[in-house]
Protein backbone atom coordinates (compact mmCIF):
# COMPACT_ATOMS: atom_id res chain seq x y z
CA UNK A 1 0.00 0.00 0.00
CA UNK A 2 1.52 3.39 -1.15
CA UNK A 3 1.32 6.37 1.28
CA UNK A 4 2.75 10.01 -0.02
CA UNK A 5 3.43 12.64 1.98
CA UNK A 6 3.00 16.54 1.55
CA UNK A 7 5.35 19.41 3.17
CA UNK A 8 2.25 20.43 5.53
CA UNK A 9 2.82 16.95 7.47
CA UNK A 10 -0.94 15.50 5.23
CA UNK A 11 -0.61 11.95 3.80
CA UNK A 12 -2.56 10.48 1.12
CA UNK A 13 -2.75 6.41 1.13
CA UNK A 14 -4.50 4.92 -2.00
CA UNK A 15 -7.13 2.58 -0.87
CA UNK A 16 -9.47 1.44 -4.01
CA UNK A 17 -10.68 3.93 -6.24
CA UNK A 18 -10.35 6.79 -3.44
CA UNK A 19 -7.59 8.28 -1.45
CA UNK A 20 -7.86 8.45 2.51
CA UNK A 21 -6.28 11.82 4.05
CA UNK A 22 -5.15 12.54 7.29
CA UNK A 23 -2.18 14.61 9.22
CA UNK A 24 0.96 12.39 9.83
CA UNK A 25 1.74 11.11 12.71
CA UNK A 26 4.89 13.61 13.18
CA UNK A 27 2.07 16.41 12.68
CA UNK A 28 -0.46 14.79 15.48
CA UNK A 29 2.45 14.55 17.82
CA UNK A 30 3.66 18.42 17.42
CA UNK A 31 0.13 19.21 17.79
CA UNK A 32 -0.27 17.87 21.02
CA UNK A 33 -3.33 16.79 22.23
CA UNK A 34 -5.95 17.21 19.65
CA UNK A 35 -9.24 18.75 21.29
CA UNK A 36 -11.38 19.78 18.17
CA UNK A 37 -11.33 18.87 14.28
CA UNK A 38 -13.45 20.56 11.73
CA UNK A 39 -14.60 18.45 8.79
CA UNK A 40 -15.72 19.15 5.09
CA UNK A 41 -18.90 17.49 4.32
CA UNK A 42 -19.74 14.87 1.53
CA UNK A 43 -19.90 16.00 -1.91
CA UNK A 44 -17.60 19.39 -1.27
CA UNK A 45 -14.56 19.43 -3.91
CA UNK A 46 -11.13 21.28 -3.34
CA UNK A 47 -8.55 22.76 -5.29
CA UNK A 48 -4.88 21.19 -4.11
CA UNK A 49 -3.94 23.66 -1.20
CA UNK A 50 -7.46 24.85 -0.62
CA UNK A 51 -8.12 24.73 3.70
CA UNK A 52 -10.10 21.77 3.98
CA UNK A 53 -10.01 20.87 7.86
CA UNK A 54 -9.30 22.22 10.72
CA UNK A 55 -7.53 20.58 13.70
CA UNK A 56 -7.08 22.32 17.33
CA UNK A 57 -4.70 21.09 20.33
CA UNK A 58 -5.10 22.64 23.78
CA UNK A 59 -2.67 25.09 22.38
CA UNK A 60 -2.98 25.97 19.11
CA UNK A 61 -5.56 26.17 15.70
CA UNK A 62 -3.99 24.39 12.41
CA UNK A 63 -5.25 24.12 9.14
CA UNK A 64 -5.45 21.11 6.94
CA UNK A 65 -5.22 21.66 3.61
CA UNK A 66 -6.28 19.80 0.70
CA UNK A 67 -2.95 17.74 -0.25
CA UNK A 68 -5.04 16.59 -3.70
CA UNK A 69 -7.71 18.08 -5.75
CA UNK A 70 -10.95 16.11 -5.78
CA UNK A 71 -14.26 15.80 -4.11
CA UNK A 72 -14.96 14.51 -0.45
CA UNK A 73 -16.52 10.93 -0.57
CA UNK A 74 -16.51 10.49 3.29
CA UNK A 75 -15.56 12.11 6.04
CA UNK A 76 -14.82 10.56 9.78
CA UNK A 77 -17.26 12.03 11.89
CA UNK A 78 -15.76 9.40 14.77
CA UNK A 79 -12.05 11.82 15.06
CA UNK A 80 -14.93 14.72 15.15
CA UNK A 81 -16.65 12.76 18.18
CA UNK A 82 -13.65 12.05 19.80
CA UNK A 83 -10.53 14.60 18.90
CA UNK A 84 -8.39 12.53 21.11
CA UNK A 85 -8.17 9.24 18.65
CA UNK A 86 -6.03 11.61 16.11
CA UNK A 87 -3.03 11.36 18.92
CA UNK A 88 -3.73 7.78 19.41
CA UNK A 89 -3.62 6.32 15.81
CA UNK A 90 -3.37 9.57 13.23
CA UNK A 91 -2.59 7.16 10.34
CA UNK A 92 -4.84 4.64 11.28
CA UNK A 93 -8.41 4.82 12.59
CA UNK A 94 -8.08 8.80 12.80
CA UNK A 95 -8.16 9.55 8.87
CA UNK A 96 -9.88 12.71 8.55
CA UNK A 97 -11.50 12.27 4.70
CA UNK A 98 -11.48 10.56 1.58
CA UNK A 99 -11.56 12.15 -1.82
CA UNK A 100 -12.29 11.19 -5.45
CA UNK A 101 -8.79 12.22 -6.71
CA UNK A 102 -9.67 14.46 -10.05
CA UNK A 103 -5.71 14.47 -10.88
CA UNK A 104 -3.99 11.67 -9.60
CA UNK A 105 -0.98 12.89 -10.67
CA UNK A 106 -0.79 15.19 -8.63
CA UNK A 107 0.35 12.65 -5.90
CA UNK A 108 3.54 12.26 -7.60
CA UNK A 109 5.39 15.15 -6.76
CA UNK A 110 5.02 13.77 -3.38
CA UNK A 111 7.26 12.32 -0.48
CA UNK A 112 7.31 8.80 -0.44
CA UNK A 113 7.34 7.70 3.23
CA UNK A 114 11.55 7.60 3.60
CA UNK A 115 11.71 10.80 1.67
CA UNK A 116 9.17 12.19 4.25
CA UNK A 117 10.81 10.21 7.58
CA UNK A 118 13.99 12.43 6.72
CA UNK A 119 11.41 15.91 6.28
CA UNK A 120 10.14 15.07 9.32
CA UNK A 121 13.15 14.70 11.72
CA UNK A 122 14.49 18.19 9.92
CA UNK A 123 11.52 20.26 10.66
CA UNK B 1 17.33 26.91 19.82
CA UNK B 2 19.16 30.45 19.42
CA UNK B 3 22.32 31.10 21.61
CA UNK B 4 20.96 34.73 22.55
CA UNK B 5 17.89 33.58 24.85
CA UNK B 6 18.26 33.67 28.30
CA UNK B 7 18.19 30.75 30.41
CA UNK B 8 17.05 30.36 33.76
CA UNK B 9 19.03 28.44 36.03
CA UNK B 10 16.79 24.92 35.61
CA UNK B 11 17.35 24.79 32.00
CA UNK B 12 19.68 22.17 31.97
CA UNK B 13 17.04 20.41 34.31
CA UNK B 14 14.32 21.34 31.43
CA UNK B 15 16.12 19.33 28.66
CA UNK B 16 17.11 16.41 31.11
CA UNK B 17 13.24 15.84 31.84
CA UNK B 18 12.60 16.33 27.85
CA UNK B 19 11.03 19.48 27.90
CA UNK B 20 10.09 21.10 24.11
CA UNK B 21 11.71 24.57 24.51
CA UNK B 22 10.52 27.72 23.24
CA UNK B 23 11.18 31.33 23.45
CA UNK B 24 9.30 33.51 25.94
CA UNK B 25 9.74 36.98 27.03
CA UNK B 26 13.34 36.52 25.71
CA UNK B 27 13.91 32.71 27.72
CA UNK B 28 14.59 29.70 26.51
CA UNK B 29 11.44 27.86 28.54
CA UNK B 30 9.82 24.93 28.47
CA UNK B 31 6.59 24.77 26.94
CA UNK B 32 5.36 20.96 27.62
CA UNK B 33 7.21 17.95 28.68
CA UNK B 34 6.28 14.29 27.17
CA UNK B 35 3.11 14.10 29.51
CA UNK B 36 1.94 16.94 27.03
CA UNK B 37 -0.22 19.59 28.43
CA UNK B 38 -3.66 18.30 28.89
CA UNK B 39 -1.92 15.54 30.90
CA UNK B 40 0.03 18.10 32.95
CA UNK B 41 -3.27 20.63 33.30
CA UNK B 42 -5.19 17.77 34.95
CA UNK B 43 -2.18 16.30 36.96
CA UNK B 44 -1.42 19.96 38.35
CA UNK B 45 -5.54 20.24 39.64
CA UNK B 46 -5.51 16.44 40.83
CA UNK B 47 -1.80 16.38 42.62
CA UNK B 48 0.91 19.02 41.98
CA UNK B 49 2.64 20.89 39.17
CA UNK B 50 5.99 22.57 39.58
CA UNK B 51 6.37 25.05 37.08
CA UNK B 52 9.62 27.18 36.37
CA UNK B 53 8.99 30.50 36.73
CA UNK B 54 12.55 32.24 37.15
CA UNK B 55 11.85 34.42 34.26
CA UNK B 56 9.72 36.54 36.35
CA UNK B 57 11.18 39.62 38.26
CA UNK B 58 11.80 39.79 41.54
CA UNK B 59 13.01 42.53 43.46
CA UNK B 60 13.13 44.38 47.35
CA UNK B 61 12.37 47.92 47.67
CA UNK B 62 14.00 49.62 49.98
CA UNK B 63 13.43 53.21 51.62
CA UNK B 64 15.51 55.61 51.81
CA UNK B 65 13.55 58.18 53.83
CA UNK B 66 13.84 57.01 57.28
CA UNK B 67 15.92 54.03 58.66
CA UNK B 68 14.59 50.93 57.68
CA UNK B 69 13.30 49.00 60.37
CA UNK B 70 12.35 51.82 62.71
CA UNK B 71 8.61 53.31 63.36
CA UNK B 72 6.70 54.74 60.05
CA UNK B 73 9.31 52.20 57.81
CA UNK B 74 6.53 50.54 56.64
CA UNK B 75 4.33 53.63 56.29
CA UNK B 76 7.30 55.38 54.31
CA UNK B 77 7.48 52.56 51.59
CA UNK B 78 4.04 51.87 51.36
CA UNK B 79 3.57 55.47 50.40
CA UNK B 80 5.71 55.57 47.99
CA UNK B 81 5.12 52.45 46.29
CA UNK B 82 0.96 53.99 46.61
CA UNK B 83 2.09 56.69 44.24
CA UNK B 84 2.37 54.20 41.04
CA UNK B 85 -0.11 51.29 42.12
CA UNK B 86 -3.83 51.22 43.69
CA UNK B 87 -3.52 48.78 45.97
CA UNK B 88 -3.70 49.02 49.70
CA UNK B 89 -0.30 48.74 50.53
CA UNK B 90 -0.24 50.63 53.59
CA UNK B 91 -2.06 48.26 55.83
CA UNK B 92 -0.77 45.07 54.50
CA UNK B 93 0.12 43.34 57.62
CA UNK B 94 2.99 42.19 57.80
CA UNK B 95 3.80 38.79 55.45
CA UNK B 96 0.89 39.69 53.31
CA UNK B 97 0.88 39.88 49.74
CA UNK B 98 -1.42 42.37 47.56
CA UNK B 99 -2.16 41.06 43.70
CA UNK B 100 -2.24 45.09 42.31
CA UNK B 101 -1.19 46.80 39.27
CA UNK B 102 1.00 49.27 37.95
CA UNK B 103 -0.72 52.34 36.32
CA UNK B 104 0.19 55.13 33.80
CA UNK B 105 -0.91 58.65 33.95
CA UNK B 106 -3.97 57.65 31.91
CA UNK B 107 -5.12 54.96 34.65
CA UNK B 108 -4.15 52.19 31.96
CA UNK B 109 -2.31 49.02 33.48
CA UNK B 110 1.57 48.62 32.16
CA UNK B 111 1.55 45.49 34.34
CA UNK B 112 0.47 43.49 36.71
CA UNK B 113 2.38 42.22 39.74
CA UNK B 114 2.88 40.81 43.60
CA UNK B 115 3.64 43.10 46.31
CA UNK B 116 4.90 41.25 49.54
CA UNK B 117 5.36 42.96 53.28
CA UNK B 118 8.42 40.66 54.75
CA UNK B 119 7.44 39.44 57.68
CA UNK B 120 10.23 39.57 59.73
CA UNK B 121 10.97 42.27 63.00
CA UNK B 122 13.17 44.56 61.34
CA UNK B 123 12.19 44.22 57.99
CA UNK B 124 10.22 47.02 58.22
CA UNK B 125 10.67 49.72 54.90
CA UNK B 126 11.03 46.88 52.66
CA UNK B 127 8.73 45.68 50.16
CA UNK B 128 9.53 42.40 47.54
CA UNK B 129 7.90 42.63 44.37
CA UNK B 130 7.10 39.71 41.40
CA UNK B 131 6.15 41.59 38.12
CA UNK B 132 6.18 39.48 34.77
CA UNK B 133 8.65 38.17 33.02
CA UNK B 134 8.67 40.34 29.56
CA UNK B 135 7.60 43.85 31.12
CA UNK B 136 10.38 43.73 34.45
CA UNK B 137 13.02 45.71 32.46
CA UNK B 138 10.22 48.51 32.01
CA UNK B 139 8.71 48.13 35.05
CA UNK B 140 11.87 48.25 36.99
CA UNK B 141 13.37 51.06 35.22
CA UNK B 142 9.38 52.95 36.19
CA UNK B 143 9.56 52.18 39.85
CA UNK B 144 13.43 53.37 40.28
CA UNK B 145 12.83 56.95 38.79
CA UNK B 146 9.70 57.42 39.77
CA UNK B 147 10.36 56.88 43.39
CA UNK B 148 14.12 58.27 43.10
CA UNK B 149 15.11 60.05 46.40
CA UNK B 150 12.68 57.92 48.28
CA UNK B 151 13.46 54.51 47.61
CA UNK B 152 15.88 51.67 45.81
CA UNK B 153 15.05 48.91 43.94
CA UNK B 154 17.12 46.20 44.16
CA UNK B 155 16.44 43.48 41.53
CA UNK B 156 17.25 39.83 42.91
CA UNK B 157 19.42 38.53 40.22
CA UNK B 158 20.63 35.75 42.22
CA UNK B 159 17.06 34.44 42.87
CA UNK B 160 14.89 31.58 40.57
CA UNK B 161 11.21 31.28 41.27
CA UNK B 162 9.75 27.82 41.53
CA UNK B 163 5.89 27.47 41.69
CA UNK B 164 4.53 24.01 43.67
CA UNK B 165 0.66 24.08 42.68
CA UNK B 166 -2.24 21.40 43.23
CA UNK B 167 -4.25 20.29 45.92
CA UNK B 168 -1.34 18.10 46.77
CA UNK B 169 0.99 21.24 47.05
CA UNK B 170 0.72 21.51 51.02
CA UNK B 171 1.85 18.11 51.97
CA UNK B 172 4.73 17.94 49.60
CA UNK B 173 6.01 21.26 50.74
CA UNK B 174 5.50 19.98 54.36
CA UNK B 175 8.05 17.07 54.12
CA UNK B 176 10.40 19.93 52.65
CA UNK B 177 9.74 23.08 55.11
CA UNK B 178 7.63 21.60 58.49
CA UNK B 179 5.15 24.59 58.78
CA UNK B 180 5.49 26.12 55.45
CA UNK B 181 1.71 24.53 54.68
CA UNK B 182 0.38 26.29 58.32
CA UNK B 183 0.57 30.13 56.27
CA UNK B 184 -2.87 30.81 54.45
CA UNK B 185 -3.32 32.03 51.37
CA UNK B 186 -2.00 35.66 50.28
CA UNK B 187 0.76 35.20 53.02
CA UNK B 188 4.91 34.74 52.70
CA UNK B 189 7.06 33.36 55.17
CA UNK B 190 11.11 33.20 55.19
CA UNK B 191 12.33 29.64 55.80
CA UNK B 192 15.86 28.28 55.71
CA UNK B 193 16.35 24.84 53.95
CA UNK B 194 19.61 23.04 54.30
CA UNK B 195 21.03 26.55 54.47
CA UNK B 196 19.14 28.58 51.80
CA UNK B 197 17.50 31.44 52.46
CA UNK B 198 13.97 30.53 50.51
CA UNK B 199 10.65 33.10 50.43
CA UNK B 200 8.04 31.15 50.09
CA UNK B 201 4.45 32.69 49.74
CA UNK B 202 0.97 31.10 49.57
CA UNK B 203 -0.07 31.99 45.96
CA UNK B 204 -0.06 30.93 42.10
CA UNK B 205 -1.24 31.02 38.90
CA UNK B 206 -3.74 28.13 38.87
CA UNK B 207 -6.55 28.70 41.16
CA UNK B 208 -5.43 25.92 43.14
CA UNK B 209 -3.98 25.68 46.60
CA UNK B 210 -0.12 26.14 46.19
CA UNK B 211 3.27 27.80 46.92
CA UNK B 212 5.56 30.11 45.01
CA UNK B 213 9.10 29.41 46.37
CA UNK B 214 12.23 32.15 45.77
CA UNK B 215 15.49 30.60 45.89
CA UNK B 216 19.19 31.08 45.41
CA UNK B 217 20.14 30.57 41.77
CA UNK B 218 22.37 28.13 43.07
CA UNK B 219 20.23 26.12 44.86
CA UNK B 220 17.42 26.21 42.29
CA UNK B 221 18.21 22.78 40.70
CA UNK B 222 18.59 20.77 43.78
CA UNK B 223 15.03 22.35 45.25
CA UNK B 224 13.06 21.43 42.28
CA UNK B 225 14.85 17.81 42.19
CA UNK B 226 14.05 17.40 45.53
CA UNK B 227 10.17 18.57 45.10
CA UNK B 228 9.84 16.49 41.38
CA UNK B 229 10.92 13.32 43.55
CA UNK B 230 7.85 13.50 45.51
CA UNK B 231 5.53 11.36 43.08
CA UNK B 232 2.51 13.67 43.52
CA UNK B 233 4.84 15.97 41.69
CA UNK B 234 5.03 16.66 37.45
CA UNK B 235 7.31 19.27 35.86
CA UNK B 236 4.67 21.47 33.92
CA UNK B 237 5.53 23.35 31.05
CA UNK B 238 4.40 27.27 30.26
CA UNK B 239 1.21 25.38 27.40
CA UNK B 240 -0.75 24.26 31.18
CA UNK B 241 0.56 27.33 33.05
CA UNK B 242 -1.89 28.80 30.36
CA UNK B 243 -4.45 26.98 30.29
CA UNK B 244 -4.88 26.49 34.20
CA UNK B 245 -4.59 30.16 34.50
CA UNK B 246 -7.21 30.47 32.17
CA UNK B 247 -9.83 28.35 33.54
CA UNK B 248 -9.44 30.11 36.53
CA UNK B 249 -10.38 33.24 35.04
CA UNK B 250 -7.08 34.58 35.77
CA UNK B 251 -5.69 37.66 33.51
CA UNK B 252 -2.32 37.46 31.43
CA UNK B 253 -0.59 40.38 31.10
CA UNK B 254 -0.39 41.88 27.39
CA UNK B 255 -3.45 39.99 26.27
CA UNK B 256 -6.14 40.44 28.96
CA UNK B 257 -4.89 43.46 30.04
CA UNK B 258 -2.84 46.29 28.42
CA UNK B 259 -2.35 49.98 28.71
CA UNK B 260 -5.59 50.37 26.83
CA UNK B 261 -7.67 48.75 29.83
CA UNK B 262 -8.30 50.26 33.30
CA UNK B 263 -8.97 48.02 36.75
CA UNK B 264 -12.48 48.91 35.97
CA UNK B 265 -13.41 47.74 32.52
CA UNK B 266 -10.35 44.87 33.26
CA UNK B 267 -12.99 43.63 36.46
CA UNK B 268 -10.45 43.59 38.46
CA UNK B 269 -11.51 46.84 40.83
CA UNK B 270 -10.60 44.61 43.54
CA UNK B 271 -6.91 46.00 43.15
CA UNK B 272 -8.01 49.30 44.08
CA UNK B 273 -7.81 49.07 47.77
CA UNK B 274 -11.30 50.95 49.77
CA UNK B 275 -9.01 53.68 51.02
CA UNK B 276 -7.84 54.32 47.53
CA UNK B 277 -11.16 54.79 46.17
CA UNK B 278 -12.07 57.30 48.29
CA UNK B 279 -8.47 58.98 48.60
CA UNK B 280 -6.90 58.20 45.20
CA UNK B 281 -3.51 59.42 45.06
CA UNK B 282 -2.41 57.00 42.32
CA UNK B 283 -1.97 57.76 38.32
CA UNK B 284 -5.21 57.91 36.12
CA UNK B 285 -7.00 58.32 39.57
CA UNK B 286 -9.61 60.75 38.26
CA UNK B 287 -10.30 58.89 34.90
CA UNK B 288 -10.42 55.67 37.03
CA UNK B 289 -12.78 56.63 39.89
CA UNK B 290 -15.23 58.27 37.48
CA UNK B 291 -15.22 55.24 35.54
CA UNK B 292 -16.00 53.39 38.87
CA UNK B 293 -19.05 55.83 39.45
CA UNK B 294 -20.27 55.90 36.25
CA UNK B 295 -19.53 52.24 34.58
CA UNK B 296 -17.72 50.71 31.97
CA UNK B 297 -18.08 51.40 28.45
CA UNK B 298 -16.94 47.96 28.19
CA UNK B 299 -16.16 44.84 30.66
CA UNK B 300 -13.94 42.10 30.47
CA UNK B 301 -16.22 39.10 30.75
CA UNK B 302 -15.79 35.27 30.69
CA UNK B 303 -17.19 33.23 27.54
CA UNK B 304 -18.60 29.98 27.22
CA UNK B 305 -18.67 28.95 23.85
CA UNK B 306 -20.87 26.15 22.57
CA UNK B 307 -19.74 22.77 21.40
CA UNK B 308 -16.30 22.06 21.07
CA UNK B 309 -14.56 24.53 18.66
CA UNK B 310 -12.17 26.95 20.72
CA UNK B 311 -12.45 30.33 20.06
CA UNK B 312 -8.92 32.27 20.41
CA UNK B 313 -7.36 35.25 21.22
CA UNK B 314 -8.46 37.89 18.35
CA UNK B 315 -11.67 36.68 17.45
CA UNK B 316 -14.03 39.05 17.18
CA UNK B 317 -17.36 39.02 19.37
CA UNK B 318 -20.75 39.73 17.74
CA UNK B 319 -24.15 40.45 19.57
CA UNK B 320 -27.30 38.03 18.00
CA UNK B 321 -27.82 40.92 15.41
CA UNK B 322 -24.52 40.54 13.98
CA UNK B 323 -22.93 44.17 15.86
CA UNK B 324 -19.64 43.76 17.09
CA UNK B 325 -19.54 44.28 20.25
CA UNK B 326 -15.86 43.62 21.36
CA UNK B 327 -13.17 40.98 21.31
CA UNK B 328 -11.76 37.82 22.74
CA UNK B 329 -8.57 38.58 24.48
CA UNK B 330 -8.07 34.81 25.76
CA UNK B 331 -9.15 31.66 24.36
CA UNK B 332 -8.19 28.04 24.50
CA UNK B 333 -9.16 24.80 25.50
CA UNK B 334 -10.03 23.93 29.40
CA UNK B 335 -8.75 20.47 29.89
CA UNK B 336 -10.86 19.77 33.58
CA UNK B 337 -13.91 21.72 32.20
CA UNK B 338 -13.14 19.12 29.16
CA UNK B 339 -14.84 22.41 26.71
CA UNK B 340 -13.44 25.48 25.54
CA UNK B 341 -12.95 28.65 27.42
CA UNK B 342 -12.47 31.87 26.26
CA UNK B 343 -12.53 35.80 27.97
CA UNK B 344 -12.87 39.15 26.44
CA UNK B 345 -13.90 42.71 26.07
CA UNK B 346 -17.94 43.40 25.44
CA UNK B 347 -19.74 46.59 25.18
CA UNK B 348 -21.28 47.24 28.96
CA UNK B 349 -24.91 46.57 27.73
CA UNK B 350 -23.53 43.26 26.47
CA UNK B 351 -21.45 42.22 30.07
CA UNK B 352 -24.45 40.91 31.81
CA UNK B 353 -24.10 36.89 33.05
CA UNK B 354 -26.06 34.45 30.96
CA UNK B 355 -25.90 36.92 28.12
CA UNK B 356 -25.63 35.19 24.26
CA UNK B 357 -23.42 36.18 22.25
CA UNK B 358 -21.40 34.91 18.93
CA UNK B 359 -18.14 34.27 18.65
CA UNK B 360 -16.89 34.55 14.86
CA UNK B 361 -13.69 31.87 14.66
CA UNK B 362 -13.21 31.10 10.83
CA UNK B 363 -15.70 33.80 9.32
CA UNK B 364 -18.76 32.08 11.09
CA UNK B 365 -20.76 32.77 14.15
CA UNK B 366 -19.83 30.57 16.93
CA UNK B 367 -22.61 30.87 19.64
CA UNK B 368 -21.59 31.42 23.17
CA UNK B 369 -22.84 33.10 26.31
CA UNK B 370 -21.37 35.31 29.05
CA UNK B 371 -20.25 33.52 32.34
CA UNK B 372 -19.11 33.76 35.69
CA UNK B 373 -15.61 33.29 36.56
CA UNK B 374 -13.19 31.15 37.41
CA UNK B 375 -14.37 28.78 35.29
CA UNK B 376 -13.77 26.27 37.71
CA UNK B 377 -13.93 26.47 41.63
CA UNK B 378 -10.93 28.03 43.19
CA UNK B 379 -9.24 25.40 46.17
CA UNK B 380 -6.99 28.87 47.69
CA UNK B 381 -6.18 27.86 51.56
CA UNK B 382 -7.71 30.60 53.76
CA UNK B 383 -6.58 28.41 57.24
Amino acid sequence: MTVKYTKDHEYVRAEGDVYVIGVSKHAAEQLGDVVFVELPDAGKTFKKGDDMAVVESVKAASDVYAPISGEIVEANSAIVDEPAKVNEDAEGAAWFVKIRASDPAELDAMMDEAAYAEFAAES
Amino acid sequence: MSDTLKKTPLNALHHSLGAKMVEFAGYEMPVQYPMGVMGEHLHTREKAGLFDVSHMGQAFLQTTQITPGSDGAHEAIASAIETLVPGEIRKLKKGGLRYTVLLNKEGGILDDLMITRPPKDGSEGSLFLVVNAAKKAEDFALIESELAGRAVLEVAKKRALLALQGPAAAGVIDRLIPGASEQTFMTMRSFVWQGASLIVSRCGYTGEDGFEISVPNDRAEELAKVLLADDAVAPIGLGARDSLRLEAGLCLYGHDLTPETTPIDGNIAFVIGKRRREGGGFPGATRILQQRADGPARLRVGLLPEGRAPAREGAEIQSTDGKTIGAVTSGGFGPTLGAPVAMGYVDADHAETGTSVNLIVRGKPLPATVADMPFVPQNYYRG
